[in-house]
């Protein structure tokens, strides 16, 4: 089985994104996963699936990304022996992947180096899947104290800081652990999961319309992405056809989460590199976005404002204006801010060199949206995959090959600039007509997939109906499950006071990978 | 430091001159921030601890430090130690595998304490759960459900105002639901 055939062996999903699916055996599923990282493609998601309600034993899943499209591969597992080859070795960042299908499915990926447990702590028994169709979702078991086996360092000098999961200021619970030599690190390893709150699960006991509002909340700093990503998979799968202003429309709302999230780690940057003035400044230009963001659509954060079918929301000519002008002002501020962060010498200093990830090793790692960018892996889906109304705006990617705090930096004020961009040439265009297309009930046993370059970088909704507009099974993806494992190189050697600055430059997110 | 120094006196001072749009909300964010600093004399120091939550509500309180809300300045501050604080504020339905972290960041606050559960999730669990259950194998659903609540402030995500009244009600006595 070739790459460059598979165009025209798999099933084209129906829908906005080029995005291929095919049922393969096991030699053809890493065949092609080595057939992708050899042309330059990635790993976008690895997920599973208990098929037995059509007798059908498991299925392991793996959306893979090559030049052409997204190529969706199924490996049909049997139930008596629940297990498939191992793909970390191709791709890095399959590993905490397969290790969360193994907790939640009980599939195992043979050969694997790391075999610990990953989102499951103590809360349910090793011998309990809830992701299992026997296994009823509000079953509750004794919380037991959790004991996961950390890599130990040892050697002269060398001790260990313990940190989370409740840690620092206002943030996501997560545990790192250090292990340093004075103030330099040697090594961090993180253990998340501790917001694992039954998602997936959660989502096969709502039908299509009600899933919409939970895909909104999988990641509150995403929640456009997210709805977008999950509407999308909807329209595939009922042949719902959102109306161009509604399109135009959810771009306007994507750049706007863009535009929010990126003011506001700009302003957090120069806070964690000393300079307080930097927070305050942007933090007010985000507030001033997110206001507008009530007056115009009702909510702050865009929240519920992207339903199957089309938006939830509308734009007036009144409206239009009041965006010009904030986008105008917001311009002029973040060029005033941009000067003066690259002329602080204290600034630069923090920021330069900083939790670096060269280009080759992101390329082999896998790193992914933003930070990728920001170490010469160019990819951005409205760029290379532009869905309406992308593909009329020739969106201009931010790319540079640093790989340090400052590089992350750079690139978050050129998608800021590029955001604006973007937003103004809608507008200059908005089509008029309706908001929302009918939507049909789905059939059963369909397939249909989101993709979406949210502010992080891609999120992938996979969505496989059930019975009676319901959802058999449905797998969020965020960008965060690659880039956490590369966060921990990228504070190699560095100290570690530099940490919350690294981190924050990657602002990964805890309850998008922890479900 | 020419163009810092120019840039901050254009801006001005964001929490006395808000836009004109908000000109309502405005008026109720300086009447509170005058009751708050009525209530607490000197200081109130809350750790905030997100015990699940979408991250959403943790928005919202990170918005409650910019300069428009300011609540640094009335002398609330969020510490980083359970140890220094007279507050948690608890974001997220609590996931199960929270419940241990956020029983003892309780215990670790010294008395007298008090606790503000933020947001829908807090305050019932959420979308999260089936309504009528109310946790699932992973969630333990409601805060109360995990400890001793004063005040819950519901919505998603509840904004800075909203909390900022919890804040207040919860340090002028709020009922205490167990």
């Amino acid at each position: 089985m070739k790459l460059d055939e598979l165009t025209a062996t798999f099933n084209k999903l129906p829908g906005a994104m080029p995005i291929w699916h095919g049922t393969v055996d096991a030699t053809q599923f890493r065949n092609l996963c080595e057939q992708v990282k050899h042309d330059g493609g990635k790993l976008v998601a690895l997920w599973g699936s208990d098929e037995s309600p059509c007798d059908a034993g498991y299925a392991l899943h793996v959306a893979l990304v090559a030049a052409s499209g997204m190529f969706c591969l199924t490996l049909p597992v049997k139930a008596g022996r629940p297990a498939y080859p191992d793909i970390s070795d191709i791709f890095f960042g399959a590993s905490r992947m397969q290790r969360a299908v193994a907790d939640l499915i009980g599939l195992h990926a043979i050969g694997a180096d790391d075999q610990r447990k990953w989102l499951r702590h103590a809360s349910w028994p090793d011998n309990v899947h809830p992701l299992r169709k026997n296994f009823d979702g509000n079953t509750v078991f004794p919380t037991e104290t959790d004991a996961y086996p950390f890599v130990s360092v040892s050697g002269e000098g060398v001790h260990e800081i313990a940190v989370g999961p409740v840690h620092a200021g206002t943030i996501e619970p997560g545990h790192f652990r250090f292990s340093v030599i004075g103030d330099r690190v040697l090594r961090l390893e993180e253990r998340l999961g501790y917001k694992h709150k039954g998602i997936e699960k959660r989502f096969e006991s709502l039908n299509l319309e009600q899933g919409a509002k939970l895909a909104g909340r999988i990641c509150g700093d995403s929640t456009v992405a997210y709805a977008w990503a999950y509407a999308q998979a909807v329209e595939s799968v009922t042949g719902a056809m959102p109306p161009p202003r509604a399109l135009a429309l959810r771009a306007v709302l994507l750049e706007l989460e863009r535009i929010h999230n990126h003011l506001g780690d700009l302003g957090y940057l120069g806070n964690d590199a000393a300079l307080a003035f930097g927070f305050a400044q942007f933090w007010i230009l985000k507030e001033e976005v997110l206001r507008m963001n009530n007056e115009l659509f009702g909510h702050r954060y865009l929240m519920d404002k992207i339903v199957p079918g089309g938006v939830a929301c509308d734009l007036d000519p009144q409206g239009m204006e009041r965006i010009l002008q904030l986008l105008s002002h917001l311009e002029q501020e973040v060029r005033i801010l941009k000067d003066i962060y690259d002329e602080h010498a204290g600034v630069q200093d923090r920021f330069l060199t900083t939790g670096r990830v060269m280009p080759d090793l992101a390329a082999q790692l896998g790193l992914t949206g933003l930070p990728g960018r920001a170490s010469g892996q160019a990819w951005d889906v409205r760029a290379q995959f532009p869905c309406a109304p992308y593909d009329q705006l020739e969106v201009r990617m931010a790319t540079h090959r640093n790989g340090d705090v400052a590089a992350r930096v750079i690139v978050r004020f050129e998608e800021l600039m590029e955001s604006m961009r973007l937003i103004r040439l809608i507008l200059a265009k908005l089509p008029a007509g309706e908001l929302r297309a009918t939507v049909a009930d789905a059939p059963e046993n369909a397939l249909g997939i989101g993709w979406v370059e949210g502010w992080r970088g891609e999120i992938l909704v996979v969505l496989h109906t059930g019975k009676n507009n319901g959802i058999h099974r449905l797998h969020p993806h965020d960008p965060s499950w690659q880039n956490w494992p590369v966060l921990e190189h990228a504070i190699i050697g560095n100290i570690v006071p530099d940490f919350p600055l690294i981190n924050k430059s990657f602002n990964l997110s805890y309850a998008g990978q922890d479900l | 430091m020419y163009q810092i120094i120019r840039q901050i006196l254009k801006t001005g001072i964001k929490t006395e001159t808000p836009p004109q749009a908000d000109d309502a909300l405005r008026v109720e964010a300086q009447r509170l921030q005058k009751e708050i600093l009525g209530h607490i004399g000197r200081a109130l120091t809350i750790r905030h601890v997100d015990a699940g939550s979408c991250n959403g509500c943790d928005l919202e309180i990170h918005a409650l430090n910019n300069a428009y809300y300011n609540i640094e300045g009335l002398g609330i501050k969020f510490v980083a130690s359970p140890r220094h604080a007279d507050m948690l504020l608890v974001t997220g339905p609590v996931s199960r595998h929270m419940e241990v972290a956020l029983k003892r960041t309780y215990d670790a606050v010294p008395e007298p304490k008090l606790v503000v559960a933020v947001g829908d999730c807090g305050c019932d669990g959420g979308i999260f759960c089936t309504e009528s259950v109310g946790e699932n194998y992973a969630s333990c659903g409601k805060v109360s459900n995990v400890i001793p609540v004063d005040v819950a402030v519901s919505g998603c995500p509840p904004t800075p105002i909203a909390l900022m009244r919890g804040i207040l009600t919860a340090i002028t006595g709020g009922t205490r639901s167990a």
